[in-house]
């Protein structure tokens, strides 16, 4: 048996929206260096919708495939939407993850969300 | 594939395995039995006692069959403290890169009122003789270093430690499972006491080893039952896998010079292709290092995703990342060397085997070249490096 699924070494062989959005309406940052995850998340907001979205992450395979099926899960849709993303509905679009992999998932929802807070901050400003 | 893991496990020498058929097929009796189709079988135990024996200048009767290197450790180190307890010493000098085997033992005895010093083991990985000398004191019951280290493969001067023991008359113990068959030992020669050795680390199957104990060290039991082992470790005897391991040790023993000598023209090819790749390091001393054993920290990367990705390209190796080691931190070996967690994360060991080409070393240093450059696109870390936003480690 394999270590991850077949979705998670997909998306960890054929990482979807990796890069960056140089003019981001909203980024978000988790993670540190020590642990040995972080993630960021880039995103293009028109309308209140998620235009387009980048990541980039330092991790295990399953960090970046999390990341990767996070972004697919919230491109193109209405920002309502993507705030409800959950770690778990990351996991089970990747048909699971190993039970001490989970946290890679909560990195993935946690990223995002930062990335909605800081557009809605930055909103706030303007 | 290349399989590039052989300080993980090895494959079983064809010899060893024809051995182990040989005895499973038509010498499957009780070596316990009196009867001469069981005496057959205790022939052949008492012949691989002999010839492990041999191979590291020991005795025969110094010689005790355990399941592996772990059972060895648990049993060289439980044994010692309880002679030493028994004279009112409780105290054991070892080192912070010993393995879990030998650490978890310590640790357990620490619990148990026993105090130990973990010798530093500095940024090139090796123990120094005359720290190990100072840490000795009149409560010092036992001495334990590994011989060579299983991430990084620096070879501690055991000759000199085992002098300094004998001279201040405190047991020696070395874990010697990943230089066995590989370096030369003579525990005569290098005083040392008890020796723990692992059969799969040298071509041998699974689940065999062995612990030296010079006579007159008496052990106590981890198992207890039967008169086996002298006494000593109870359970009939995997007579196949026992005779089989000493002919892999033999085998190994024989041809050690010549395999070392091309092993380690092969390694340090590889070294030094990759120490092209920039911001990495190699781990532990160049020149005191077993033969087959390369050590990198890549910087930016995590080791995990690059394992994963050497996968793919066909390369079996193995790394110190917290996310393969199963915990949150990384190896305790790379912290031990001063390595920080940021780099100790990026790690990959390469432990090539004697099969190993030209061909797969230059493939093995434009594999990991590629992937590493590969995961440091996408790596924040590495942008942030980039762009001067953070300082280099490495």
């Amino acid at each position: 048996m394999a270590l991850y699924s077949e979705k998670v070494m997909d998306h960890f062989l054929h990482p979807r929206n990796v890069g960056v959005i140089e003019d981001a309406d909203g980024i978000g940052e988790v993670g540190n260096a020590k642990c040995g995850d972080i993630m960021k998340i880039y995103l293009k907001i028109d309308n209140d919708i998620i235009t387009d979205v980048k990541f980039e992450t330092f991790g295990c395979g399953s960090a970046i495939a999390s990341s990767s099926m996070a972004t697919e899960l919230i491109k193109g849709k209405p920002l309502s939407e993507a705030m409800e993303l959950t770690n778990k509905a990351v996991a089970e679009a990747l048909d699971g993850l190993p039970a001490h992999k989970m946290h890679c998932s909560v990195l993935a929802e946690e990223a995002i969300q930062k990335a909605l807070e800081d557009y809605q901050s930055k909103q706030e400003k303007k | 594939m290349i399989y590039a893991d052989n300080a993980a496990t090895t494959k079983m020498s064809q010899a060893a395995i024809d051995k182990m058929v040989s005895l499973m097929n038509d010498t499957y009796g009780n070596p316990s039995s009196l009867y001469r189709f069981g005496q057959k079988a205790k022939e052949a135990l008492e012949e691989a006692r002999e010839t492990v024996a041999s191979v590291i200048g020991a005795e025969p009767r110094e010689i005790l069959f355990t399941s592996g290197g772990s059972e060895a450790d648990n049993q060289a180190i439980r044994s010692a403290a309880l002679l030493g307890k028994e004279k009112g010493k409780t105290h054991i000098v070892s080192t912070k890169f010993e393995h879990h085997a030998v650490l978890h033992t310590l640790a357990k005895l620490e619990k148990e009122g026993f105090t130990v010093t973990y010798l530093d083991v500095h940024e090139d990985g090796l123990v120094r003789p005359e720290e190990v000398e100072a840490a000795i004191t009149e409560e010092t019951a036992l001495v334990t270093i590994m011989y060579a280290n299983n991430e990084i493969g620096t070879i501690q001067p055991i000759s000199e430690i085992g002098r300094i023991c004998r001279e201040k008359k405190v047991l020696f113990h070395t874990d010697a499972v990943q230089a066995i068959g590989h370096l030369p030992i003579n525990v005569v020669e290098q005083n040392i006491d008890m020796l723990s050795a692992s059969g799969h680390k040298f071509h041998g199957p699974k689940g065999t080893g062995f612990l030296y104990a010079r006579k007159g060290i008496k052990l106590s039991n981890l198992i207890e039952g039967g008169a086996q082992e002298r006494g000593k470790r109870a359970g009939t005897e995997n007579v196949p896998a026992i005779a089989s391991m000493a002919v892999a040790l033999k085998e190994a023993a024989d041809k050690m010079e010549q395999t070392s000598a091309y092993l380690t023209e092969k390694r340090n090819k590889l070294i030094d292709g990759l120490s092209k790749i920039e911001h990495s390091a190699l781990n532990g001393d160049a020149e005191k290092r077993l033969p087959s054993n390369v050590n990198f920290c890549f910087e930016g990367i995590e080791g995990e995703s690059l394992l994963l990705l050497l996968d793919e390209k066909g390369i079996a190796a193995s790394s110190g990342s917290a996310c393969t080691s199963g915990s949150l931190d990384p190896s305790h070996v790379l912290l031990a060397i001063g390595r920080v967690h940021d780099v100790a994360h990026g790690s990959l060991r390469l432990s090539i085997g004697e099969d190993v080409t030209d061909e797969d070393i230059d493939y093995m240093v434009k594999s990991v070249g590629e992937v590493v450059a590969y995961l440091r696109g996408f790596s924040p870390i590495w942008r942030d490096l980039q762009a001067g936003k953070k300082q280099f480690i490495l």
